[in-house]
């Protein structure tokens, strides 16, 4: 007879088991439908030569780190020492994807520029910002400039860091700045899986 | 004479000058109306990932400006609702509907809130049909008569009062 007074002690339990467990998760992190599928197609000015362009396709055969970043995204700047330090003996080419340099800055200022202005102002300032925050990581960036390159790729939120294998699909996704951890633990093992396969 | 109607003037002016500014800042709406009520109305079922509890008709954050505008060109270029949503999906996930689609990981979001009310129907049933069964306490004449006493609005009279 005593048991059943615990019944609502138990389910309370219950609940705060669930609640905990919810805490922990983040509620920014959504799962990306991309993991397994072809990463989309762009071809798009790179930053250091806006002459000329760059595309997926153009790394097919390798494999690829894909960070997406913007001088205006603040959280980009807690991961760039990192990035830059990867770079120095990166296993694979970290290809930068500036998103919405200056759109995303201020929606006006873009909208009412012409392509190349847009452009011109965007490269100057991404370059910038590469300068005063360490260095060029990437072994090439490409210009999102209006930001359809991002919504493609399903970017929610500056930075995100995409794993492309040796066949141009997507392995894995990071969301928010790297960290030394999740580089350790999860990135690093991965790409050292992926260039022994195939 | 003169000075009245510049005053005038300028009275007209100073009203004019907010609609001007406003025609400055206003969004560039598509002219057909019937094609903007269409992409709000889609909207209005798309959650905005960057304010995750607003639509993205209602939200004003870049990515939800820029994802209405995705969704206009596309009806534009001839697409329906579905392949709309089919596109969106196919990028942000299942995350961006408002209404989830019915599968094996939204199973228990669906299908729970039935059966919590199953379960507790069928608790309820248990516990009335346990005290139908449970023999009813039948007073006693004294009971009655004090019960009597009670009701008619004079005092309790009974040992247990008193003690």
């Amino acid at each position: 007879m005593k048991a059943k007074f615990l019944v609502p002690l138990l389910l309370f339990l219950l609940l705060v088991g669930f609640l905990g467990y919810g805490l922990r998760l983040n509620p920014r992190e959504v799962p990306s439908p991309l993991i397994d599928k072809p990463a989309p197609a762009f071809r798009v000015p790179q930053l250091q030569s806006p002459d000329k362009t760059i595309s997926p396709d153009d790394l097919k055969g390798r494999v690829w780190l894909l960070n997406v970043w913007a001088s205006w995204c603040v959280s980009c700047r807690q991961e760039h020492p990192l990035l830059v330090e990867l770079s120095r003996n990166s296993p694979v080419p970290i290809v930068g994807l500036n998103y919405k340099e200056v759109r995303g800055d201020n929606e006006l200022e873009g909208k009412s520029m012409d392509a190349p202005a847009e452009l011109r102002l965007a490269t100057e300032r991404a370059r910038q910002w590469l300068v005063q925050h360490g260095g060029d990581p990437y072994a090439v960036t490409a210009m999102d400039l209006d930001g359809r390159v991002g919504i493609d790729y399903g970017v929610y939120g500056v930075p995100e860091t995409f794993l492309v294998d040796k066949a141009g699909v997507i392995r894995y996704k990071h969301i928010g700045p790297l960290t030394v951890e999740a580089l350790r633990d999860v990135l690093l093992p991965k790409i050292a899986e992926l260039q022994r396969a195939g | 004479m003169r000075v009245d109607l510049m005053r005038r003037l300028a009275l007209v002016f100073a009203l004019l000058m907010p609609l001007a500014a406003s025609a400055g800042e206003a969004e560039p709406l598509a002219h057909d109306q019937a094609l903007e009520e269409r992409v709000m109305q889609l909207s209005h079922s798309l959650r905005c990932l960057v304010c995750q509890n607003q639509s993205i008709a209602e939200s004003n954050a870049p990515l939800a400006i820029d994802l209405r505008n995705q969704v206009r060109e596309q009806f534009l270029a001839g697409k329906d609702e579905q392949a709309v949503v089919d596109y969106l999906v196919a990028r942000y996930g299942d995350f961006v509907l408002y209404l989830p689609p019915f599968k094996g990981v939204t199973l228990l979001l669906w299908i729970g809130p039935g059966l919590l009310l199953i379960a507790g129907a069928g608790w309820l049933g248990w516990r009335l049909r346990k005290r139908a069964s449970e023999p009813t306490h039948k007073l006693t004449a004294e009971e009655h008569a004090r019960a009597m006493a009670l009701l008619e609005g004079g005092s309790d009279t009974s040992e247990e009062s008193r003690s």
